[in-house]
């Protein structure tokens, strides 16, 4: 992304196509998230949604809160319904418009994957979202695949979760797409770059996931959404990163932190609830993990 | 079958704002832009918008000076947190009760 020329808030359009008034709560970093990456996808859309908070968020019956078509498919078939848009809009000629599936961390890694993995290898033209809020937070907090270790969720009650995070955009990125992308809801420019960037290289799947920070599933109070997703990328636990037809690049702020001091991954965990049971080995081994990933990566 | 028994049979919901209903009614602290500290207002020229470009709900306005729609807002406090200048402070939302009545 050196040579495009980058967004800033003064180019950002102020053009909404998300209505305000929706049902997302208070504080929601999947609102953030949504309304940059519309902005970027423009009207030319078609969106296939799947159940998560989203469903919610996009408009129930009789009013939507998104001004474009948007299609509710069941859980697991967003890739392929997405497919199937697609094709309905080659048939009739419109085939100049986007197909975004947009679905949460459960809908992608877990029920939504085999319809996803299909499509990343046909090679559909489509572009596909995840917003991973690290649970299902929808249904009311429960474990996914996604959930990072020793983390609380009502599934996962006493210990936390036992298991480590699933790395959900390098399965994606093994299937050799054009293009695969993280972002964060802490830091919209970037996301936005990286979604118009997706928009353009039509032809192949497309795939952006997105750290989304959740108050009341993560356990904060709202106004810390942005604080506490910019905090998951300066300690280097999420990082910004795309790859473009196999060219791996750090992007935003985590090129910047390359080869410098990251903040201490502990500061991330203090800040939410959900953290709560973790211990000093844990957030050890964490941070350990954080470190030995980022002794691979060059400026 | 016109187009609106169409619709009606399958649910398609209408865009439009307040699907939630009018969720200012959540609020429990409001935000209030000082314009003395608030630096596109102060300097008249378009720049930061942070609270702009962070609003889940997209109730503050890109303009100078930016305001806030309270119909809507969440009362999330994001706008607040992220201000560099410091210039929104979060109002206890009772302390105006009396001036609406």
């Amino acid at each position: 992304m050196d040579n495009d020329k980058k967004t800033t808030v003064l180019t950002l359009t102020d053009e909404e196509i998300v209505n305000p008034g929706n049902r997302a709560c208070s504080g929601c970093g999947l609102g953030i998230v949504y309304r940059t990456a519309l902005k970027a996808l423009g009207k030319d859309t078609v969106l296939a949604v799947p159940p998560s908070c989203l469903t919610v968020l996009q408009g129930l019956y009789p009013v939507a809160s998104t001004k474009l078509p948007c299609v509710n498919v069941t859980f697991a078939s967003t890739a392929a319904a997405a497919t199937g848009v697609r094709a309905a809009l080659r048939a009739t000629g419109r085939d100049h418009l986007n197909v975004v599936a947009f679905a949460g961390d459960g809908g992608t890694g877990d029920i939504g994957i085999q319809a996803l993995s299909g499509a990343c290898e046909r090679g559909e033209d489509i572009i596909y979202i995840c917003y991973d809020n690290e649970a299902y937070m929808n249904t009311g907090v429960q474990r996914s695949g996604t959930t990072p270790k020793g983390v609380m969720t009502t599934t996962t009650p006493i210990k936390g979760k036992l298991q480590h995070k699933k790395d959900v955009p390098s399965i994606i990125a093994a299937h050799g797409i054009d293009y695969v992308a993280t972002a964060s809801a802490a830091y919209p420019l970037d996301l936005y770059d990286k979604v118009k960037k997706a928009a353009s290289m039509k032809g192949g799947t497309r795939y952006i996931h997105v750290h989304t920070p959740c108050p009341s599933g993560w356990g904060f109070a709202p106004q810390y959404t942005v604080h506490i997703g910019k905090l998951g990328v300066t300690t280097g636990l999420f990082d910004l990163y795309e790859i473009v037809k196999g060219e791996f690049s750090l992007t935003g702020e985590s090129a910047k932190r390359v080869g410098k001091e990251r903040t201490p991954v502990e500061e991330y965990f203090k800040t939410q609830r959900r953290f709560r049971s973790l211990s000093q080995e844990l957030t050890d081994e964490m941070q350990g993990m954080i470190d030995a990933k980022w002794a691979n990566y060059t400026a | 079958m016109s187009k609106e028994e169409f619709c009606s049979m399958i649910s398609v919901s209408e865009p439009g704002p307040g699907d939630g209903g009018n969720t200012g009614s959540w609020r429990v602290v409001r935000p209030v832009i000082d314009l003395e500290k608030c630096i596109p207002a102060k300097t008249g020229k378009p720049s930061c918008f942070n609270c702009w470009l962070y609003c889940p709900d997209a109730v503050v306005t890109k303009t100078l000076p930016p305001t806030i729609d309270y119909t809507y807002c969440k009362g999330c406090g994001i706008c607040a947190e992220e201000c560099p200048a410091g210039a929104i402070t979060m109002v206890d939302e009772a302390s105006f009760t009396k001036e609406e009545k």
